[in-house]
């Protein structure tokens, strides 16, 4: 067991998946001399070489198909793409060509591709450099997404996603990457598709993932320390495919759920999520399934605006008690003060 | 801001139930308007507005049961005082749905949180989810619940009351019968029916008669080959001209309120233990029990004596009516000195009945019956009507019961004078 960062668990994960499978290589942006624009890579190109980690031109197109052609040859390829933002560059590639391969050519390839890629608002980065557009993958049929929170989900997730045979959008985030976490040695290789509850309770089942499982985990710490509430938290942790066995199962313990996004609000993953609770656990819901998202506005830079712009944990807590007070728990628990 | 409170709509009227709400809040209402529906222990009521102003509040949900006194709504009179101790209007939800407008720099409201205004709901139940389901489970009647959620849509929680009340009398009920018996629904096959006001009155008033009332019965028989043959006469000429039937009830309203002119000791009511004074009351109003489609109800024929038979047909009929529609008002219902309960329709030759207190007497009226009757020594064909008279013998004794009977039984076998 060790304590260490969610960059430290990318890091270590993707040298030792490298040492363990010779077919694991590595491509993209500024990996290799620089060692990555956010030093996941550092250190790799040195112990495994230029054939194995590859630093691209600024073409994520090109260098994402170069992968899918790897990976449909026989490799596992793991793409860094610098920023979400980016990846829309290479949409085409990504959706139309390693979510479909297997499917159109009737199974006789699969594409074992990872693509690394950090999302994430509150950099002061601005409106292009800010988003977290993993919805856009989450929505495409042939693709893995999954969203770790933690330092060993990061590592049990990039060994699954690595380990796995479809194409894996592998979902990071800016600010997560200094958090720290203890990291067992002998960890397993995690269940794509499977999310966790991180905290048990029977008042409210908050839902998070990424960064807004960490949220969701403080606004519960907070309100049972506060309130004396009982919030259930679940951290996805993938979003395709999405667990929804634990979403509706906790939601048919607690009644209620707040659902938390970094990204707007419509059609969201928030929306999927609430509509997958109101067709598994519908009769057991009393009170409707609140979203908390990102204000609908391209992320501002200045530093005010994108504060306000971004869900925070004072909105999370107003969502909570909204849909306490809809129940009427909240209430009953002011009358016993 | 007025309070409006749950009025007493009837002497006996301990509590109301909120039926129909006529206005919701925002609603302009004037002095006179209907406002709402009062379900009392006897009748669904009509209740008008005393004040003119905005309905701002409804307080008390429709279904739910509060006593005389309790705030039902509130009304924002702009003259009226404000009074205080009404409970304030909780402050709406912030409705934060972002405006999804690209380029719009501003945020559309305070919070990223979705959130929309809880539709108007209508005559529909609102309920969540849950509670439609507990309620299925426990088979609950949600028209009684107070819904406490955002507008006034009935929560979990506020079913707490209701379930744990429940739990509370399945174990009384347990620790009556001792725990060698188990109540096991299944072996029953129990299905458990919330109790309607109506039984719940029914319920309240026949223990208190049963427990309370010293009951004698004493039965008499009537000759009613006469009868029979009167009424299929008279029937017969009214139907040619267009008129409504006469039925043995009827002639027998007519016969008893005969009867009691003649035997005032009966038209009386006993007050309690401490009073002096019993009363005797002058008008003779008959209560007539009517099985409606919605329970017992004792629609009364005020004047009975003082109205001829096809009065009194008319107006049983009208009663009847009213009783299935739920239209019967407490006046209707109230100020009865004597009840006739008939189960002749259902076959029933003789039963004896409760007191409908105050009351001092109830006739139960058995079925005409055709049988073998011994006239001068030979048996016969003949009809025989048969009734018990139950009495109240703090204030008649078993001779005025009889006397009464006697005089009744010659009104019946004589019912031409009853047609006088």
């Amino acid at each position: 067991m060790a304590v260490m960062t969610y960059r430290q668990a990318l890091h270590d994960t993707l040298r030792d998946e490298m040492l363990r499978d010779e077919r694991v290589f590595l491509l993209g942006e500024e990996i290799g001399v620089f060692e990555g624009s956010y030093k996941i890579t550092a250190g790799l190109l040195e112990q495994f070489g230029p054939r194995r980690v590859r630093d691209t031109p600024i073409a994520e197109e090109g260098f994402t198909g170069a992968a899918i052609g790897a990976a449909m040859l026989g490799l596992r390829p793991v793409v860094e793409i610098m920023t979400i933002n980016f990846s829309l560059l290479a949409l085409d590639q990504i959706v139309n060509h390693a979510a479909k391969i297997y499917g159109m050519f009737g199974g006789q390839v699969s594409v074992p591709l990872v693509i690394r890629t950090p999302g994430g608002g509150g950099q002061q980065l601005g409106a292009t450099h800010s988003q977290n557009v993993e919805l856009y993958y989450a929505f495409v049929p042939g693709l893995k997404v999954v969203a770790p929170s933690t330092p060993a989900d990061a590592r049990s997730l990039l060994q699954a996603a690595i380990r796995d045979d479809d194409p894996v959008l592998f979902l990071e985030n800016l600010a997560l990457y200094n958090t720290k976490g203890e990291v067992p040695d002998d960890l397993a290789p995690g269940e794509i598709g499977r999310a966790r509850i991180t905290r048990s309770g029977h008042d409210l089942t908050l839902i998070g993932y990424s960064r807004t499982a960490h949220v969701a985990a403080q606004v519960a710490e907070q309100l049972a320390s506060s309130e004396g509430l009982n919030i259930e938290v679940v951290d996805l942790r993938s979003l395709r495919p999405l667990d929804r066995t634990t979403l509706i199962e906790s939601v048919r313990r607690t009644h209620a759920a707040v659902v938390l996004e970094d990204d707007w609000l419509t059609y969201g993953i928030g929306a999927e999520v609430a509509a997958t609770i109101s067709d598994g656990a519908f009769d057991d819901l009393d009170a409707p399934v609140r979203r908390v998202a990102m204000a609908e506005v391209p992320l501002p830079y200045a530093k005010g605006l994108e504060t306000a712009a971004l869900p925070s944990v004072d909105d999370v807590i107003t969502a909570v008690y909204q849909t306490l007070d809809a129940v009427g728990r909240r209430h009953l628990k002011v009358g016993h003060d | 801001m007025i309070e409006i409170t749950m009025p007493r709509l009837s002497d006996t009227m301990e509590e109301g139930t909120v039926a129909t709400w006529h206005k919701h809040p925002g609603d302009h209402v004037r002095a006179g308007d209907v406002l709402v529906e009062i379900e009392t222990d006897k009748a669904v009521m009509e209740y008008e507005a005393y004040d003119s102003g905005v309905l701002s509040e409804i307080l008390v949900a429709e279904g739910q049961t509060v006593p005389i006194g309790a705030p039902i709504a509130l009304l924002d009179a702009p003259s009226a005082p404000r009074t205080t101790g009404a409970t304030p209007t909780p402050a709406p939800l912030p409705d934060a749905a972002p405006g999804p407008t690209a380029g719009v720099p501003a945020r559309a409201a305070t919070s990223p949180v979705a959130s929309l205004e809880p539709s108007e709901a209508g005559d529909r139940l609102v309920a969540s989810p849950l509670v439609r389901r507990l309620a299925r489970e426990h088979n609950l009647d949600l028209r009684q619940v107070h819904g406490t959620g955002p507008g006034g849509r009935i929560v979990r929680h506020d079913l707490t009351e209701l379930l744990e009340s429940r739990t509370q009398i399945h174990e009384a009920f347990a620790e009556l019968r001792g725990p060698a018996v188990v109540v096991t629904d299944e072996k029953r096959g129990s299905e458990a029916v919330t109790i309607t006001s109506t039984r719940r009155v029914i319920a309240r008033r026949m223990s208190e008669s049963a427990r309370t009332v010293p009951h004698f019965y004493a039965t008499a028989v009537a000759d009613a080959g006469p009868l029979v043959r009167m009424r299929a006469e008279l029937n017969e000429q009214l139907t040619a001209v267009g008129r409504p039937k006469v039925s043995v009830n009827d002639l027998v309203i007519r016969a008893s309120a005969l009867a009691l002119r003649q035997h005032p000791e009966v038209n009386c009511s006993y007050v309690d233990d401490t009073a002096t004074t019993i009363l005797v009351h002058r008008r003779i109003n008959i209560g007539v029990a009517v099985a409606s489609e919605h329970g017992l109800v004792v629609p009364v024929i005020t004047d009975a004596d003082q109205r001829s038979l096809s009065e009194i047909g008319v107006e049983t009929h009208r009663l009847h009516a009213l009783a299935n529609d739920r239209r019967l008002t407490i006046d209707d219902m109230s100020g009865g000195t004597f009840t006739i309960s008939n189960l002749g329709m259902f076959g029933v030759e003789q039963f004896t009945a409760i007191i409908n207190p105050p009351e001092a007497a109830i006739l139960a009226v058995g079925a005409t019956t055709a049988e073998a009757v011994v006239v001068d020594g030979a048996v016969q064909p003949g009809y025989r009507l048969r009734y018990t008279l139950s009495s109240d013998h703090r204030v008649v004794d078993g001779a005025l019961a009889a006397q009464f009977l006697r005089t009744l039984t010659t009104l019946l076998e004589n019912p031409w004078a009853l047609a006088a």
